[in-house]
């Protein structure tokens, strides 16, 4: 990858960098909403959490799909604030970590002082199939015109060449799926209100084989944010936060492998944990993105819990649950909670947020001091081409 | 333009009108629909050829004229029942009045003899008409009178489609005057023109004649007339009937789709 | 293995005919490479010229050397299906009528993985040949087929999509007088076709071989001369709904000089007879076609027309030929352009001169009518969009891409 030959530089930490206020608009299946009002309701929230004024943000990061034809210039005159930086990040469900990473820098840098990290995206009846067919130039061209069946169709093919190469069995998958709705029972803010057995998940219409019914993420509206500010700022505001040990991004790694069997993470974990001074075994609690759970499956495997290959195996050994081994996508995740549009790569952020300053509340797990959150998006094409992932730490780690 | 009245012409058309409303004197008419369908003559395709008749709608009360109906036609000058010119034929190219602007006037109104031919026409698609054949005639009926038409009737208008047309691989097989029969009632009896119910006033054969198509060839070059594709020529007595054949005033026409008209008496 | 196409039922009367719906159109302007090698039959994809990778999905740079020099050239059509799913689950009204949908991905012997329509004979890990497809909406699409011959695989209904093979459906030939539409009778009926109606203008002039034509097995002679607005419409009204697929064979060939005194004339006649006899024809039939594209698995599927291939470069011997085809190629465009609507195809078929009377003077080498014949069924069966057919009309399309001015020159000589 280093076609130079030159000496990759070091990452500088992002010692005295925080996140905080962790923010969920509850969700809605449809919403006759717009995207500029789930982000200005998130807005209200991060200030009433924090106990400012939305004006006394000088940085805005927002994730939207829902926006159009608004900018986030507009959006700044939409909501009055000001800011002294602001960005975008339309990248689905990597947009969290990303967010969180520029936002990070910024305050380092003395950019800005308070950066609202918001996502939100409305649903209508016909955003889902809107955003489908519009997804990319690849997606447009060479994907959606082959059946439309969306990314069900695309990861049914990673699925099942992950399931063919690897051995893991759709019990597997609903294992994964089973835990997480236990999960998301606690979670007053989750769609899915019902107990998932694993027989009912097998036995669930088929979507595109190898993917059913309850493999997939319910779309729908919502918004999740944060913000990022010094260690200072948040104690003088007396606000929780989370410490950012270390955070990794990477887009299209990997384009050799036929058919995707790993993502960005496999790449970058080493600097991860080398960076946060830990190693896997160290994490207490980990939100994966889970828009299929093959790709949790993955996940386990490429951020080091794992050998490739080994996912089936590790998913296997572990319950998943709250209480039990391995606590994963404690909310419910999104296959349980709802995938908010952009917002769905913010909420296992936001989630891992509250487990680590131990707010979780009902999905609380005991013991969280350390967590790994990571995203995932943009199948742009044939893959999901973006991965990052953050390793956060409590106050009190 | 002063009250010209006693018996004359003027006289004699009362009389006609007031015979016409009795019916008296019937008027038959000769004219086969102008459509599509109607076989028209063929040549042989490396030949320019006749367009048939063809009809394109412009409006019928609709978004192209709400409150009307009409059409755009277009044919050939030879199609459907017509009239021929003495200039259809290389024969009358270079006579005076040969086309059907100049067609005079007088010309338009002119008695007719109607030889049957229906018998021999039905046993023969061949069939020629001689000079014997018209002499015979005459011996039943009197003389031919100069200036008047000769309508040969084969009942051939009773025929539709294929058989109308009579088409085989040598040509068409309909009948018509001979050579010396046509040559013969032009020069020696002055008729004005010759009339058939097939397409053409030749024999569907009378390419082989000599001279080729010779009915064209003798009609024209004298400066007579033909017309062809007529129908109820079995209504018309063979002597008395009068015909009025006007073809459009087409500036050089060649010849013209037209409406012909017998005055029959009772 | 796939299901033989059965006669269809008679529709039922209480039914209403579906609306015809159409698979998702937008394209980038580059992916319409891939829409003109499926027009013509060819599996092109892009090859960088500089550093030679295959590329897919169209890109308009190299992602191995970023160069913009992306031409669309023939590919292997072998690949290997990696994965495959079958959707149950569309966002896409079309696509909801016609569940379940195979997809796969394939991993193609030339590099890129493609993303592709599957036929109901492949099965995952095994090998494939792709084609380029226009799908009922006119774009092109990929889809994998088994490599060697399985017993129907033709009437797969995802390749029944793609294609518009006669077996099974109802053709209108315009002109049975024609040796080509004679030939093509004879072939529509060995393909399969149900029903074969065959028009007959002036039917008081007989013709060559018509008897023969009278026994071909489906063949009905109709009424039909276009250059009679009434006779179009007249037929259109008896058999419109009918008509699945239309062959428009009338034509007028007349040799002559530009300045020859009747040239207007016949041109005029020529014209009669090809471009508005085809307007003629499109506006009886086109708009119930258009209407019937999605009248159960055999509604209309294709119109196709037969043009000389001077329609692309004027061969002074045939002036009046060419300009009229000339016409006719542009009308086609036209009327393809309204067909799509109803996820109708229209084919061209070009060929050179024919081996019949017309083309007397013309040195050889001719299309035989048999060969237009099978050529334009092959056509059909594999949904193609632009036939050429036989050495000339492939020698002139190679030169006029090559050079359209040495063409021009060459041609009167």
């Amino acid at each position: 990858m280093n076609g130079t030959g030159a000496a990759k530089s070091k990452r500088q930490s992002y010692d005295g960098v925080v996140a905080t206020v962790p923010v969920t608009v509850p969700y809605q299946r449809y919403s006759i909403e717009s995207g500029q009002w789930w982000i200005g309701r998130a807005l209200r929230a991060l200030a009433d959490g924090a106990g400012i004024s939305h004006r006394d943000f000088d940085g805005f990061s927002v994730a939207s799909f829902s926006i159009a034809p608004d900018s986030a210039v507009g959006l700044t005159q939409h909501f009055g604030l000001s800011p002294r930086w602001l960005d975008t990040i339309p990248m689905g469900g990597v947009s969290g970590i990303l967010s969180l990473r520029r936002a990070a820098r910024a305050v380092q840098a003395g950019d800005a002082d308070i950066v609202a990290c918001v996502a939100g995206d409305t649903n209508h009846v016909d955003t889902f199939r809107k955003t489908l067919s519009n997804f990319s130039r690849f997606a447009q061209d060479a994907v959606y015109p082959y059946g439309a069946g969306g990314p069900n169709a695309s990861f049914a093919l990673i699925a099942r060449n992950y399931m063919k190469q690897f051995g893991a069995r759709r019990e597997d998958f609903g294992k994964l799926c089973v835990a997480q709705r236990d999960n998301a029972l606690r979670n007053p803010h989750a769609l899915m209100k019902k107990p998932l057995t694993l027989d009912q998940y097998l036995a669930a219409r088929p979507i595109a084989e190898p993917i059913h019914l309850f493999d997939c993420v319910m779309p729908c509206a919502g918004a999740e944010a944060f913000l990022v500010m010094r260690e200072e700022t948040a104690r003088a505001l007396a606000l929780p936060a989370a410490k950012i040990l270390s955070t990794i991004e990477r887009h299209n790694a990997f384009a050799e492998d036929p058919i995707q069997v790993r993502g960005g993470w496999a790449q970058d974990a080493g600097e991860l944990y080398a960076m946060a001074g830990i190693a896997p075994a160290d994490i207490d609690v980990v939100q994966t993105y889970d828009d299929y759970p093959v790709i949790s499956m993955m996940q386990f495997e490429d951020l080091g819990f794992c050998e490739k290959g080994e996912g089936p195996d590790f998913v296997r050994k572990h319950s998943f649950t709250i209480n039990g081994s391995f606590p994963h996508n404690t909310s419910g995740g999104q296959l349980s909670v709802g995938q908010a549009g952009a917002a769905g790569g913010h909420l296992g952020i936001v989630e891992c947020m509250r487990q680590v300053i131990k707010i979780a509340g009902p999905t609380q797990i005991d013991g969280a001091r350390i967590g790994l959150a990571s995203g995932f998006g943009m199948i742009n094409y044939d893959r999901g081409l973006s991965a990052g992932a953050v390793i956060f730490a409590g106050d009190r780690a | 333009m002063t009250a010209a009245a006693g018996p004359g012409p003027t006289d004699l058309l009362g009389k006609l009108a007031a015979s016409i409303a009795g019916g008296g004197v019937k008027l038959v008419d000769l004219t086969h629909t102008l459509s599509p369908d109607f076989p028209t003559i063929v040549m042989p395709p490396e030949f320019g050829q006749s367009a048939p008749f063809r009809m394109e709608r412009i409006s019928r009360y609709d978004g192209d004229g709400p409150a009307w109906y009409w059409n755009n036609i277009s044919f050939g000058e030879h199609t459907g029942t017509h009239f021929d010119a003495p200039v259809h034929w290389f024969t009358g190219k270079d006579l005076p009045l040969n086309t059907v602007d100049t067609l005079p006037t007088a010309d338009m109104l002119a008695p007719a003899c109607i030889i049957d031919c229906a018998r021999q026409a039905a046993e023969d698609a061949d069939f020629l008409l001689t000079r014997q054949d018209v002499l015979d005639w005459e011996a039943r009926h009197g003389r031919v009178p100069s200036r008047s038409w000769v309508l040969m009737r084969t009942d051939w208008s009773k025929k539709t489609g294929r058989d109308y047309a009579n088409l085989t691989d040598d040509g068409a097989h309909t009948p018509g005057p001979d050579a010396e029969a046509i040559r013969w009632l032009v020069e020696e009896r002055g008729i004005i023109g010759f009339g058939t119910e097939t397409i053409g006033t030749d024999a569907g054969q009378a390419g082989h004649f000599d001279p080729p198509y010779p009915a064209h060839h003798f009609l024209h070059g004298a400066g007579r007339y033909g017309l062809q594709c007529l129908t109820n020529l079995d209504l018309l007595p063979p002597v008395g009937a009068l015909v009025f054949a006007a073809p459009l005033k087409i500036l050089h026409g060649s010849g013209s789709p037209l409406r012909v008209v017998a005055l029959v008496g009772g | 293995m796939s299901k033989p196409i059965a006669k269809p039922k008679r529709k039922n009367p209480l039914e209403r005919t579906r609306e015809p719906l159409l698979p998702p159109a937008p394209r980038s302007r580059t992916a319409h490479g891939l829409t003109r090698a499926a027009a013509e039959g060819r599996f092109a994809i892009q090859r960088c010229a500089e550093c030679h990778a295959f590329t897919y999905p169209p890109r308009d740079a190299c992602p191995r050397c970023l160069s913009d020099r992306l031409p669309f050239v023939d590919a292997p059509t072998g690949g290997v299906l990696a994965a495959l799913t079958t959707v149950h689950v569309t966002a896409d009204s079309y696509f909801r009528e016609r569940l379940p949908w195979r997809t796969g991905i394939v991993t193609l012997d030339c590099g890129p993985q493609a993303i592709a329509h599957v036929h109901g004979d492949c099965a995952e890990g095994e090998r494939v040949n792709m084609s380029l497809q226009l799908d009922r909406g006119g774009q092109a699409a990929l889809f994998a087929n088994p490599i060697s011959r399985t017993p129907d695989m033709q009437d797969d209904l995802q390749w029944r999509e793609m294609t518009a093979d006669p077996n099974q459906r109802r053709v209108l030939i315009t002109d049975g007088r024609n040796p080509v539409g004679q030939a093509l009778a004879k072939t529509l009926a060995e393909a399969g076709a149900r029903e074969i109606f065959v028009g007959v203008g002036e039917q008081w002039k007989p013709f060559p071989n018509e008897e023969a034509l009278r026994q071909i097995g489906g063949v009905k002679i109709v009424p039909l001369d276009l250059t009679d607005e009434r006779s179009v419409a007249d037929l259109a009204t008896d058999i419109g709904a009918k008509v699945d697929i239309l062959i428009n064979t009338t034509d007028h060939i007349r040799p002559g000089h530009l300045f020859d005194a009747g040239a207007t004339l016949r041109i005029g006649e020529t014209m009669e007879q090809t471009l508005f006899g085809a307007m003629r024809l499109a506006r009886a039939f086109a708009p119930v076609m258009i209407a019937r594209g999605a009248d159960g698995r055999h509604g209309a599927a294709a119109w196709v027309n037969l043009l000389s291939v001077h329609a692309l470069a004027n061969l002074p011997a045939l002036g009046s030929l060419s300009v009229s085809h000339a016409a006719c190629l542009s009308l086609s465009h036209w009327l393809r352009a309204e067909l799509a609507r109803g996820g109708v195809k229209l084919m061209n078929a070009f060929s050179g001169p024919l081996d019949t009377e017309w083309f007397q003077t013309l040195p050889p080498p001719k299309v035989a009518p048999a060969a237009l014949a099978t050529a334009v069924v092959d056509g059909l069966r594999r949904g193609l969009e632009e036939v050429y057919v036989g050495d000339v009309a492939n020698d002139i399309k190679t030169r006029l891409t090559a050079n359209p001015k040495a063409l021009e020159r060459e041609i009167g000589q």
